[in-house]
């Protein structure tokens, strides 16, 4: 049975499963079980230095590296057909955008990654995977500037199709997904190993603000129409209670005083 | 009418004495824990002085509070949401740590475990925070106690707009007060506004604006927001937190811990009917020295029939009515002016006021006798220049503040005579508006200050408002993981600390 098993079944076919559940269940349980510790733990009231210019690069230049990965990988193929866009264009693409942006990523965590473990304050006030998920982005960061120098070998984009055709076989639930991808560059590999580690570790980790930070713009823009918030125990909007009121007044007998409510 | 009550306050200064308990009180119940050791949910401020966090005042520097744009409207001057939303990875605005202070504690224990030594044990300061030695205090929650450090450092404070302050550095003409600081729990508060997660909300049955500690996401938009500095990060649990007001004292019908334990009695709490509808218009007043008349133009008079028939409508409980007729902060801001908001120009309607203080002629040592003006005292010319307190209280304005001193002085006055010489001068009253009846009502609740006078506080409904068999066997107050008792490990698995749930209990 398991003669001709392969790692890259495992790391490619497998595991892109476990890691989205555990990511998906895991962000779900937490929200629900332990919403209060669901936050960014901004340090900045600490240490302001480095934190500024740092958190910003790494920041903008992750969201674009994070966005440009889920575009470029999740266009189905079709759609590039239709549009007439060359495959290798696209590639020119990703390398010129996502190059700079992962590059702005990578001094911003490298300033951030320095500040955290060489300011006392922010040393001892660190839990240990606040550091390791700070040293895993660094690492998959660099990993993935590395592989630049693979692609710019193969600038056709045929490598880049096979990543395509991997994501969107994943999420299609294709089982010979993994088959795509099995004789690509091992700093590909890596990268996408490490991606998927990032995805399981995400739920245990200050990673879950990023839901949070996608879910802002949406609560605070859409869906609060003023800037204020006022809560009421009371059980019925004012509007009901008013009317409520009203009709109780019109009745004969004594008048009600206190509202029941 | 949107009919809303607030439990509102005013802290009497004429009579702050600057001990402290309220801060030392507020701190054993609130602010004892990992996180918030720098963090004074109220605290006493030595004026003038920069204050804490240093230099609050000046919102040039923080931004805090609101914006008017010329079009009338209203936005937090930190920005409006998308400008809130784009500084999200890093505030510009926010203090560090340094500007409250580092917090520390001293080695007591080196006291009685010292070795034999030559010299005397010492207990130095160390942080705690990192926990290392520190060399020198050069900060602390009230730093410029009594008018300490130079006054070249004090006189940066804000209010000395336009002042001629140079005169106040010699030490014939200086001069001090105390300004005890919490949260305003405004009508408009800005923290709220600038919470991109919406934890922040006033409560519409008593106005006391919290913090939800589950939606809170650690964003820090309302440290920035807020220019009273008031909401603090706690850096160790990562979310924000303020003053509560002692809500579940409020609701139970006691007064606030400060106002509680406050021993020169200057604090009052009483309920204050407002209109929702007309909050909005009255922040976005045109001129700044209008905000304090706007504002008292919020409030509902709670003797007119219309506005008890409207509240009653609203669901304001009967009870709450009743004591909003005998609010002693009715009385102060509205029947007898002497109360005012603090920083109204910052556009956020507070509702904690404050009495502004007496203070001796300043030109009576060189007069050889007290100035005089129509038989009054000539507040102009007290020793805390009326421009300071104007500056403070009303965006500058000097008529309310200086009517009001005349008040408080012809309360002197007017009791004066009545007590030595045994006469009802009604023409000391009446020269200052008022009628001997009123300033002897002053009289009882601003100087003799009975804790039932000070006090009107009635009880929340909830009753009224959760059904009582659904709440029973809850957790009561709880802090995180609901009803959790965390019994396994030390940690979560989601890496938060598990919180005890510690039930009070009596061993025998």
């Amino acid at each position: 049975m398991f003669g001709d098993f392969d790692i890259n079944f495992m790391l490619f076919g497998v595991m892109p499963y476990v890691a989205l559940t555990v990511f998906l269940v895991g962000s779900i349980a937490r929200y629900e079980r332990d919403p209060f510790t669901w936050k960014s733990s901004s340090s900045q009231l600490l240490r302001r230095k480095q934190l500024i210019w740092g958190s910003i690069l790494f920041h903008v230049g992750i969201l674009t590296v994070f966005f440009g990965h889920l575009v470029g990988l999740f266009t189905p193929i079709w759609v590039l057909d239709t549009l007439g866009i060359p495959y290798g264009l696209k590639q020119w693409m990703a390398v010129l955008i996502g190059g700079p942006a992962g590059i702005a990523a990578l001094i911003g965590s490298s300033m951030l990654l320095h500040r955290r473990l060489a300011d006392p304050r922010i040393r001892v006030t660190s839990t240990f995977p606040d550091i390791l998920i700070m040293v895993l982005i660094w690492l998959q960061l660099a990993i993935g500037l590395l592989t630049i120098t693979q692609t710019l070998q193969h600038m056709d984009g045929s490598e880049m199709v096979r990543f395509m055709t991997w994501s969107q076989s994943v999420v299609t639930w294709n089982i010979n997904a993994w088959v795509t991808v099995v004789d690509v560059h091992w700093l590909y590999k890596l990268h996408i190993f490490l991606g998927l580690i990032i995805t399981i570790l995400f739920p245990f980790t200050r990673l879950v603000h990023i839901w949070s930070g996608f879910a802002a713009p949406l609560r605070y823009l859409l869906m609060r129409p003023g800037y204020q918030i006022v809560r009421s125990r009371r059980r019925r909007p004012l509007e009901e209670r008013r009317r409520a009121y009203d009709a109780r007044q019109g009745k004969a007998g004594p008048r009600a005083t206190t509202p029941a409510e | 009418m949107r009919v809303r009550a607030q439990i509102g306050k005013v802290l009497n200064l004429d009579k702050c004495i600057g001990c402290h308990t309220c801060s030392v009180t507020c701190k054993n119940v609130w602010t004892t824990r990992e996180g918030v050791e720098y963090a004074w949910f109220n605290n006493v401020e030595t004026k003038p002085g920069t204050g804490y966090p240093t230099d609050w005042e000046n919102q040039k520097r923080w931004n805090g509070g609101w914006t008017r744009s010329a079009g009338g409207k209203l936005h937090p001057k930190q920005g409006a949401k998308w400008r809130i939303l784009a500084n999200i990875f890093a505030n510009p605005s926010m203090p560090e740590i340094d500007d409250y202070y580092e917090p520390f504690d001293f080695d007591y224990d080196h006291l009685k475990s010292a070795p034999d030594m030559n010299a005397f044990p010492t207990a130095r300061p160390r942080s705690k925070i990192t926990g290392e030695r520190m060399e020198k205090i050069e900060k602390g929650p009230n730093w410029e106690e009594i008018l300490g450090g130079e006054f070249s450092k004090r006189s940066q404070d804000y209010n000395f707009e336009n002042v001629q302050k140079e005169i106040y550095g010699e030490y014939e003409n200086t001069f001090m007060m105390y300004l005890p600081r919490l949260c305003e729990h405004c009508l408009n508060p800005t923290c709220s506004a600038s919470c991109p997660s919406g934890a922040i909300y006033k409560r519409e049955e008593d106005g006391i604006v919290l913090i939800d500690q589950e939606k809170c996401r650690g964003w820090r938009m309302c440290i920035s927001g807020c220019p009273y500095k008031k909401v603090y990060y706690n850096w160790e649990s990562g979310k924000s937190e303020k003053c509560t007001f002692c809500y579940p004292r409020i609701e139970s019908g006691q007064p606030t811990v400060c106002s509680e334990t406050c021993v020169g009695r200057i604090r009052y709490l009483g309920v204050i009917l407002y209109d929702a509808d007309k909050i909005e218009a009255a922040a976005s007043a045109e001129r700044e020295t209008d905000l304090y008349g706007a504002q008292l133009d919020v409030f509902l008079d709670p003797n007119d029939p219309k506005v008890i028939k409207a509240a009653r409508r609203d669901g304001i409980p009967e009870d709450w009515i009743e004591a909003a007729k005998v609010s002693p902060v009715w009385k102060m801001a509205m029947d007898w002016k002497v109360a005012f908001p603090l920083h109204p120009e910052y556009r956020t309607l507070p509702m904690v006021w404050y009495i502004p203080p007496l203070s001796p002629i300043q030109n009576a040592a060189q007069a050889g006798q007290i100035a005089m003006s129509d038989q009054m005292p000539d507040v102009r010319s007290l020793r805390i220049p009326v421009k300071y307190l104007a500056n403070m209280l009303t965006a500058g304005d000097e008529e309310p503040i200086v009517h009001a001193l005349e008040r408080m002085s012809a309360m002197r006055l007017y009791m004066r005579a009545l007590t030595v010489d045994g006469v009802r001068d009604e023409g000391i009253a009446a020269r200052v508006g008022m009628s001997g009846r009123m300033i002897e009502d002053m009289y009882k609740i601003m100087a003799i200050a009975d804790y039932e006078d000070r006090f009107a506080i009635p009880t929340a409904h909830r009753e009224q408002n959760e059904a009582g068999a659904d709440i029973r066997g809850g957790c009561g107050f709880t802090d995180g993981n609901g009803c959790s008792t965390g019994e396994t490990g030390k940690t979560t698995l989601f890496g938060g600390k598990k919180k005890k749930f510690a039930l009070p209990q009596e061993t025998f």
